[in-house]
């Protein structure tokens, strides 16, 4: 069936993509999300929990899929996280904006820099020039180009998954593709 | 969740309710009625607000995406018109059109549309029920909805390609833009 052979365009880099996990790892999950999506929100602590079980053997790797039109804070919440990550703070950004997913003006935005121990002064240049919204639009075309469609979209070893991601499905499918 | 009294609508969770695996396990093994590229598109006259109809003629000189699609009001983030409007900036570099076609009537559409803040037209394929669907060999007369159907059509009206998706999975984007690539030469640098 064509849904179930639909592939990630843009393979993994370490120079562009942020990973977590070992390049050796026998499997990676990939997803797109959305910082201001709900669904995203929910599947936060269900790949949390996915890494604590599978440990070493998983790869993770984010990449942004804002969908503007609908969620208003979301391009700004994926360059803040864009910018820690200019500053080596990607997951503590990432994390913090999953966690406080009602409060993504700017203003709770530069709270978090702080929190997560950014140069503030930089941060806010980078945020006010749009350093990294062209790394966003990148991240968003590959999505698109990869047959994303919707979020959370989750690739596993380069193919997209369709299945439910709760943790018991999504692990039993990550366990039988490490075997 | 949402629900829409006036639209025929059935209310949709990603790929994983039992609304939509029953209407999937209804899913014919007989291949695709749907159009096929080489077709001229049948020509139609659909309502698109309570005032105003869309004629599929009017886009003559343009590519022209139509997207069936089976409900408004699908309780997810980029449901399969949410995608599109955020990908229309691509779409608009073949200076094509995007068209929305369900069986929902202009209300519910309007109430989507404002909802999802949609950026072009949704059709409404409501009277006669499903004709233009019908046309276009979309039609899922067991369930009184659409197919979740794409047709690129190329500016001189005819079908260039056309893809029917199971009926629970939202296509994306990427098949649209393949078509879009072959048939029209942007209209300024993508990358």
């Amino acid at each position: 069936m064509e849904a179930d052979t639909v592939k990630l365009t843009l393979p993994i880099s370490n120079d562009r993509d942020h990973i977590q996990g070992q390049d050796t790892a026998p499997v990676t999950l990939v997803e797109y999300g959305d910082y201001e999506c709900p669904y995203c929100g929910q599947a936060y602590p269900i790949i949390k929990q996915v890494q604590n079980k599978l440990g070493n053997k998983l790869r993770f790797v984010f990449r942004n899929f804002p969908i503007t039109q609908i969620h208003p804070h979301a391009q700004h919440a994926a360059e803040a996280a864009e910018a820690a990550a200019a500053q080596n703070k990607f997951w503590q950004m990432h994390d913090n904006i999953y966690e406080h997913q009602e409060a993504l003006d700017d203003n709770h935005l530069e709270k978090y820099a702080v929190i997560v121990g950014l140069d503030l002064a930089k941060f806010k240049k980078d945020m006010h020039n749009h350093a990294y919204a062209g790394h966003v639009r990148e991240d968003f075309l590959s999505g698109v180009r990869s047959g994303v469609n919707g979020t959370p979209t989750f690739y596993i070893n380069g193919t997209r998954y369709n299945d439910s991601w709760d943790l018991e499905t999504l692990l039993e499918t990550l366990r039988s593709t490490i075997k | 969740m949402v629900s829409c009294v006036e639209c025929h609508a059935y209310i949709l969770l990603t790929t994983y309710l039992p609304s939509m695996s029953e209407v999937a396990s209804r899913q014919q093994e007989s291949p695709s009625s749907a159009l096929k590229p080489g077709t001229p598109a049948p020509d139609f006259t659909l309502h698109s607000t309570p005032d105003q109809s869309i004629s599929l003629n009017l886009f003559r000189g343009h590519p022209t995406i139509l997207a069936f699609y089976p409900a408004d009001f699908s309780p997810v983030c980029g449901d399969q018109m949410t995608l599109y409007n955020e990908v229309l900036p691509e779409f608009q570099h073949f200076n094509a059109e995007v068209l929305g076609i369900s069986v929902d009537g202009v209300w519910c559409h309007r109430a989507f549309s404002k909802d999802r803040k949609l950026r072009f037209p949704l059709l409404s394929d409501f009277e006669p029920k499903g004709e233009v669907a019908r046309k276009y060999g979309v039609y899922r007369k067991q369930d009184g909805i659409t197919e979740r159907a794409l047709f690129v059509i190329d500016s001189d009206g005819v079908i260039k390609w056309s893809y029917v998706s199971p009926i629970g999975i939202n296509p994306g984007a990427e098949g649209i833009l393949k078509a879009l690539e072959s048939i029209s030469k942007p209209t300024k640098e993508q990358r």
